[in-house]
């Protein structure tokens, strides 16, 4: 299969997830001298998923720096030089390592310009792979959306496709502020089609700016990171039966674009969620509190559909999103698996 | 006149035999040289000058500071019993040589870091009294705006005050990456205390400076007490200066602000020269207890720090140094506490008058250089507008 593969040619707008945001970030550090990587085997070894790869090569040591396994320091470290007016990008090889790290991402990184009253900013992008892949286990299947999407100065996106991941990285690397790019390991590898102007070295998306990916009218049906290629597909099948799907894909968690999922829910009356990450206290729960405060609430069911992280395939199998044909006319309000 | 400046520089010498005085024909002299204690040195051949010569203007400059920061802390002290000053108040009175001297051995383009007890440094760096008091009373003329208070206070090349103990070694670090990266000779100095050298984050910090080369001093306050644990029940090695284990230190009598100021210039010039990081211990003490609430007696006794004050407090050493070699009179120097009791005095007037930052305000400055938003407040009907 590998080998025919190999011989089969992309057509040449196709652009994997994994080249887009290594354009992105060759263009711009091509752009601005201040701009640099750090992080675990970003240099010699390409990244550990090869992301940076060839960075190293064409701008050499001061510019792509492989740091030894200290994440909590390398962060500190990445913080620092952006407060003394460098443009670090610092990736953690899977944001579950963030978490040793967390205290200079939230205390050093995201409230530093509030608590100096606007003296002291610190342009920074933390990126890296977010949320399950495949079989890796609990420890490093964490989605840590909520958790970086609650806390205010940090900006927080969560890219899909490659038109995504390039122009949220490139805005991302230009944005003043720090921003959390919460990327997906499986995504890398998938090729995606590549309009025109993605293919500027200008070409940005705006953060905190959803898209609606698929039009429709009787659901809306809201999602970020790979579930949106989930979302589409069940809106093909749903189609089928006559349920026309509005598929949203938020592209940033935090500026949330509740405007958008609103304006949709206005038109269609019900809502699904969809995620990697936990239920309790997750992205979906806050788009319903959001929904529930806004205008229309009385006029809306809601349900939300969860990924489970557990590390048996079969067991996951079993939780994937699958389209419910139960949907229309489903009558209960409470949150159920589909 | 004459008469008693000699039987004054007479004494001074039996008193002080270290200590080689010019005499000049006028009233004071214009310069002095000093004996400096030799610092302990670890992975070094080399320390700094054992002897050095101080001027009569640097001197005023640093009684004057060292005393400005001292009757500020006080005034904090005082503020903060009478309910102006909230939450938290960590205060450095005692260790006033060690901010003071830093600063001497430095340049206004060098970069300085360090941990929440920070009021001495936010002085030495730029900051005003006033605007230092009036942050602490979280007031609009405050540095930060009245949003940060005590432990968050930033001025030009002084990256704060950091609550999170530790995490400034990293930063700092960080910060002399970029003077490595942008190639201007500037140093950055990392303080943290004999607490937080037990931090992981030290570690990993000191790593990567030796492994890149990073222009950064590290230097460890040591006041003897991490909050209310002693030194030695915290650390298995309290040679703090040798903890960098690959990176050489010295240990620095912290009480004396011109064998600061000669080890800062020392160790600044090592980092600018490209070789690497180093450490540097400054042995310190703080008259206050860890914070406002801590009165600093359950863990040592009082008989402990009215001991240093009495023998090794750093403006009395400063003053009957230069008083003993001529360098200024007891009255002038009298004169200049009047005047900082005054500057700090209109400092709290101000600190005290100025108006609160208004409530409109409260979600200014979440983002940098982003178009005005919403924010919720404590309920669905409450917003604030957010301004950069």
């Amino acid at each position: 299969m590998a080998a025919v593969s190999g011989l089969v040619r992309r057509p040449l707008e196709q652009v994997t997830v994994r080249e887009a945001i290594n354009q992105g970030m060759d263009e711009e550090l091509e752009r601005d001298e201040k701009v640099f990587l750090l992080g675990e085997e970003v240099a010699q070894y390409d990244g550990a998923y090869k992301v940076s790869r060839g960075l190293w090569k064409k701008y050499g040591d001061k510019r792509i720096i492989d740091t030894p396994i200290s994440e909590m320091g390398f962060a500190g470290i990445a913080v620092g030089a952006a407060m003394a007016g460098l443009r670090p990008i610092c990736e953690f090889m899977t944001f579950n390592f963030s978490m040793q790290a967390i205290d200079q991402v939230i205390n050093s990184a995201a409230k530093t310009y509030y608590m100096s009253g606007g003296f002291q900013s610190v342009p920074i992008v933390f990126r890296g792979p977010n949320g399950a892949s495949a079989g890796v286990a609990a420890q490093h299947s964490q989605c840590f959306a909520a958790w970086y999407g609650h806390c205010p100065g940090l900006k927080v996106v969560s890219p899909w496709n490659s038109e995504d991941a390039k122009g949220l990285i490139k805005s991302a690397i230009r944005d003043n502020n720090p921003v959390v790019v919460l990327e997906n390991e499986l995504m890398y590898g998938v090729p995606f089609e590549f309009p025109s102007e993605a293919q500027s070295k200008d070409f940005l998306i705006p953060i905190g700016k959803a898209k609606i990916e698929r039009q429709g009218t009787h659901i809306t049906v809201v999602s970020h990171s790979r579930p949106v290629g989930h979302c589409l597909e069940a809106a093909t099948v749903l189609s089928k039966e006559g349920i026309e799907c509005e598929v949203i894909n938020m592209r940033t968690i935090r500026p949330m674009d509740i405007e958008t999922i609103e304006a949709s829910v206005m038109k269609t009356n019900h809502l699904i969620t969809v995620e990697g990450g936990w239920p309790q206290f997750g992205v979906g729960a806050e788009i319903c509190a959001r929904i529930m405060e806004g205008t229309y609430f009385r006029e809306t069911e809601y349900s939300s559909v969860y990924l489970d992280t557990g590390y048996r395939s079969e067991a996951k199998a079993s939780f994937s999103p699958r389209p419910c044909i139960q949907f229309p006319g489903c009558s209960c309000s409470s949150r159920h698996w589909c | 006149m004459l008469a008693a400046a000699v039987s004054r520089v007479l004494s001074g010498v039996t008193q002080k035999p270290a200590s080689r005085v010019l005499v000049a024909s006028c009233n004071y002299s214009n310069d002095a040289m000093f004996a400096i204690k030799k610092c302990d040195l670890y992975r070094l051949e080399e320390g700094p000058p054992v002897t050095t010569v101080l001027t009569r203007e640097d001197g005023l400059k640093y009684y004057r500071m060292m005393q400005t920061v001292r009757r500020m802390e006080l005034k904090a002290d005082q503020l903060y019993k009478q309910k102006f000053i909230r939450g938290f108040c960590h205060l450095c009175d005692g260790q006033e040589a060690c901010s003071v001297g830093l600063e001497a051995g430095i340049n206004p383009t060098d970069h300085v870091i360090t941990s929440y007890r920070a009021h001495g440094l936010c002085y030495t760096r730029g900051l005003s009294v006033r605007s230092i008091l009036a942050e602490l009373t979280g007031r609009r003329g405050g540095c930060a705006k009245g949003k940060g208070g005590s432990m968050h206070m930033y001025v030009k090349n002084f990256y704060g005050g950091n609550g999170i103990v530790g995490a400034q070694g990293p930063l700092g670090a960080g910060i002399a990456l970029a003077c490595k990266y942008k190639g201007n000779k500037e140093v950055c100095l990392t303080l943290y205390g004999d607490g937080a050298a037990n931090q992981g984050q030290i570690a990993e910090a000191h790593n990567m400076a030796a492994l890149w080369k990073l222009p950064c001093v590290f230097i460890c306050e040591n006041n003897l007490y991490g909050m209310g644990t002693p030194v030695e029940r915290a650390s298995a090695s309290t040679d703090y200066y040798k903890r960098g284990n690959f990176i050489p230190g010295l240990r620095v009598d912290g009480m004396d602000v011109l064998g600061v100021r000669e080890a800062t210039k020392f160790v600044a010039d090592y980092c600018r020269s490209g070789k690497g990081p180093i450490v540097m211990e400054l042995q310190t003490y703080r008259y206050h207890g860890h914070s406002m609430s801590d009165p600093g007696i359950s863990y040592r006794t009082r008989e402990e720090v009215q001991n240093v004050r009495k023998k090794s407090d750093p403006i009395m050493l400063l003053k009957d140094r230069m008083v003993n070699s001529e360098l200024a009179t007891v009255e002038e120097l009298k004169d200049i506490d009047v005047e900082v009791r005054k500057e700090v005095e209109d400092a709290a007037q101000f600190a005290l008058t100025d108006p609160e930052p208004p409530l409109e305000e409260l979600a200014h400055h979440i983002y940098c250089n982003t178009p005005a938003f919403e924010v919720r407040g404590a309920n669905q009907w409450i917003k604030f507008k957010s301004l950069s």
